[in-house]
């Protein structure tokens, strides 16, 4: 069975945004890049999925994006993926161009289980996968903290508000992973000199317009800071009371 | 008129949850000015409190109702909002972001040829087109944006929205019976967390830190979660090393989080933790160090020992409670 990972490449999450001089994106000038951390549960469920169904699987692991991203493809290629593949796009995309080139790339290889993850922690989006799945009239369970599949048949649990609900749903399918699935492996030595053999193969991705036009990028208000009321529990009262007379939250 | 705005909402176990009057809401007063129809859908199977949608300017509701749909389905779901959408030529639909909308909405984009805007914090209306602002990067940043799609979908985040009273005058419900419903994916179970409320539909959160010093620790925020009626978050910190489930985590990595009280124990405000926070409408930090970076996100704050402040002030808010 032919299996794939889709993974972005977005700045490490302790970066301090600095907004562009167009207004459209960051400044990515001294920003570090990494696999989108939900994105290392992806990779690790597909190469779980495929040790478990054993035979000739294989698992692509595929991104769009530039020329960068090709070492989030090495990252991935080096926890075990077999091949990886870059559709390059120099250019920003809504979620829709990104499943889209997504999509087209799953269908040319036939691939019949997806692994997203849950959100790209750049821009929080948190809908690929399940457009992809619909473009691909695959099923989809999103946001997955417990995953099962037995033949065709998948039993998959996502967090909810309040709980987690039990899905279950066929192949061919999309599964968006949510921390708590798995601890992602670390590359090891051996994995990460193997990862230099295998092969990344670089398409355009299909070109695409946008539906979502950005029209300026800010940053939120800087919020006043507060007052320090005290330095030991003399200053609950004042507290309390600033909570029911000012705030009026209790 | 033939344009219309959805509003989608949602029953959890025959009950409308609260963010959808947000949603109900919000749908009305984009209707009034881009003079359009508005009308609410919802599916389920007995829905308990459907009139009490008349109260957000909604005058006609539709009740998709079959017996499978007390639980959600994803494909059923898609297929019969969407058919509806184009049915009565929707244009606008609006959403709640929680995790059925979340599930929803780009599978309703897909099906209707139609952009997808997530997670909107503000939604206003400029020379006749809705124009959205959402955080991205965590909230570290704000991006405004519009759809050029013809028709156009925005999800809500919860408890940002207010649910104004508004008199529609008069308000239908028509129920549509749903025969043959497509359960290509379907909830077979629904496992409540046990125990207490959920952060990312509290009110009121009290989170704890490293500070805490040890998972017993947390029976002071226990306490204190208990006299507000407030859900216990945690930092990533306290959830790494096991004191807590992954569930409770607030931050970039945990929930998204955006009550109008969260307060913040023994939490030194990293980055990844203000962004799941920072929303909130009043923020309250506890913390020995009186630089911690939380302090100035926060709007009060103590600086001293949370082992000291937590019982005082919950025995002080005991007391105006009873
Ligand atoms: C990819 C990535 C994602 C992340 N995602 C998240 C996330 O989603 N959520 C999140 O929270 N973090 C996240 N983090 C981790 C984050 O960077 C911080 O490490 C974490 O938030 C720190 O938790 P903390 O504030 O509990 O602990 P610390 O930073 O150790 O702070 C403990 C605080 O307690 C105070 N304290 C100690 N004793 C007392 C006392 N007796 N009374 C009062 N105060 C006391 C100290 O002054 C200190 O400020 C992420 C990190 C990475 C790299
Ligand atoms: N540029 C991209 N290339 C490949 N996969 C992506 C890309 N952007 C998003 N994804 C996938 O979709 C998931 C959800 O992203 P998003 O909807 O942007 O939050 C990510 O975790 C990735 O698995």
């Amino acid at each position: 069975m032919k299996i794939a990972v889709c993974v972005s490449h977005v700045p490490d999450t302790a970066t301090r945004i600095k907004i562009g001089a167009d207004r459209k994106a960051i400044d990515p000038a001294g920003v570090t890049y990494i696999i989108n951390p939900y994105d290392e549960f992806a990779v690790e469920e597909a190469l779980k999925t495929k040790e478990k169904i054993g035979g000739d699987s294989l698992v692509y692991v595929i991104t769009v994006g530039g020329e960068a991203n090709k070492d989030t493809i090495r990252k991935a290629l080096a926890m075990g993926v077999d091949e990886g593949i870059l559709l390059k796009d120099d250019n920003q995309r809504d979620s829709f161009g990104i499943a889209k080139a997504l999509a087209d790339e799953i269908k040319s290889l036939g691939c019949e289980i997806v692994f997203c993850g849950k959100q790209s922690v750049d821009y929080d989006n948190s809908i690929t996968g399940q457009i992809v799945a619909e473009m691909l009239n695959y099923n989809c369970v999103p946001v997955v903290v417990d995953f099962k599949i037995d033949g065709n048949k998948i039993t998959a649990e996502r967090e909810i508000e309040g709980g987690k609900e039990v899905v279950e749903t066929e192949l061919p399918a999309v599964i968006t992973t949510q921390k708590g699935l798995n601890e992602p492996r670390y590359a090891s030595l051996k994995g990460i000199m193997a990862a230099k053999k295998k092969t990344i193969t670089e398409k355009p991705a299909i070109p695409s317009t946008n539906f979502a036009e950005v029209l300026d990028m800010n940053l939120p208000a800087t919020k006043q800071p507060g007052r320090i009321l005290g330095s030991d529990s003399s200053a609950v009262a004042e507290l309390v009371k600033l909570l029911r007379e000012e705030a009026k939250v209790i | 008129m033939a344009n219309k705005i959805l509003a989608v909402l949602e029953q959890r176990e025959g009950t409308i949850k609260k963010v959808s009057f947000e949603v109900a809401s919000t749908a009305a007063k984009l209707s009034k000015e881009l003079n359009l129809d508005v009308e609410a859908v919802v599916a389920g199977a007995e829905v308990s409190n459907i009139n009490e949608v008349s109260k957000y300017g909604i005058s006609k509701l539709v009740h998709f109702k079959n017996s499978e749909f007390n639980n959600y389905s994803s494909s059923a779901y898609a297929d019969v909002f969407s058919g509806y959408a184009s049915e009565v030529g929707a244009t606008y639909i609006i959403v709640g972001n929680t995790a059925f909308g979340n599930d929803l909405a780009p599978r309703l984009s897909v099906k209707l040829n139609s952009g997808c805007v997530v997670d909107c914090i503000n939604l206003t209306v400029e020379s006749g087109e809705v124009i959205a602002t959402r955080p991205i990067y965590a909230g570290k940043s704000n991006l405004k944006t519009k759809l050029n799609s013809d028709v156009k979908i925005f999800t809500i985040r919860p408890n940002i929205f207010k649910a104004e009273l508004s008199d529609a005058g008069s308000f239908s419900v028509d129920v549509k019976e749903v025969s043959n419903p497509n359960l290509k994916s379907k909830v077979v179970a629904y496992k409540k967390s046990e125990g207490k409320l959920d952060v990312a539909e509290a009110d009121i959160i009290v989170s704890g830190g490293r500070g805490m010093k040890g998972p017993e620790n947390f029976n002071l925020l226990e306490s204190l979660a208990d006299v507000l009626g407030a859900a216990v978050g945690a930092s990533r910190a306290v959830v790494d090393a096991g004191w807590r489930p992954h569930r409770e985590q607030v931050g970039q990595t945990g929930k998204t989080v955006s009550p109008t009280l969260y307060v913040a124990c023994g939490i030194s405000g990293a980055i990844q933790h203000l962004a799941g926070m920072s929303t909130s409408k009043y923020i309250v930090a506890i913390n020995k160090d009186k630089d911690a970076p939380i302090f100035s996100v926060a709007d009060y704050g103590i600086a001293g020992d949370l082992f000291d402040v937590l019982p005082v002030l919950t025995e002080e808010i005991k007391k105006i409670k009873s």
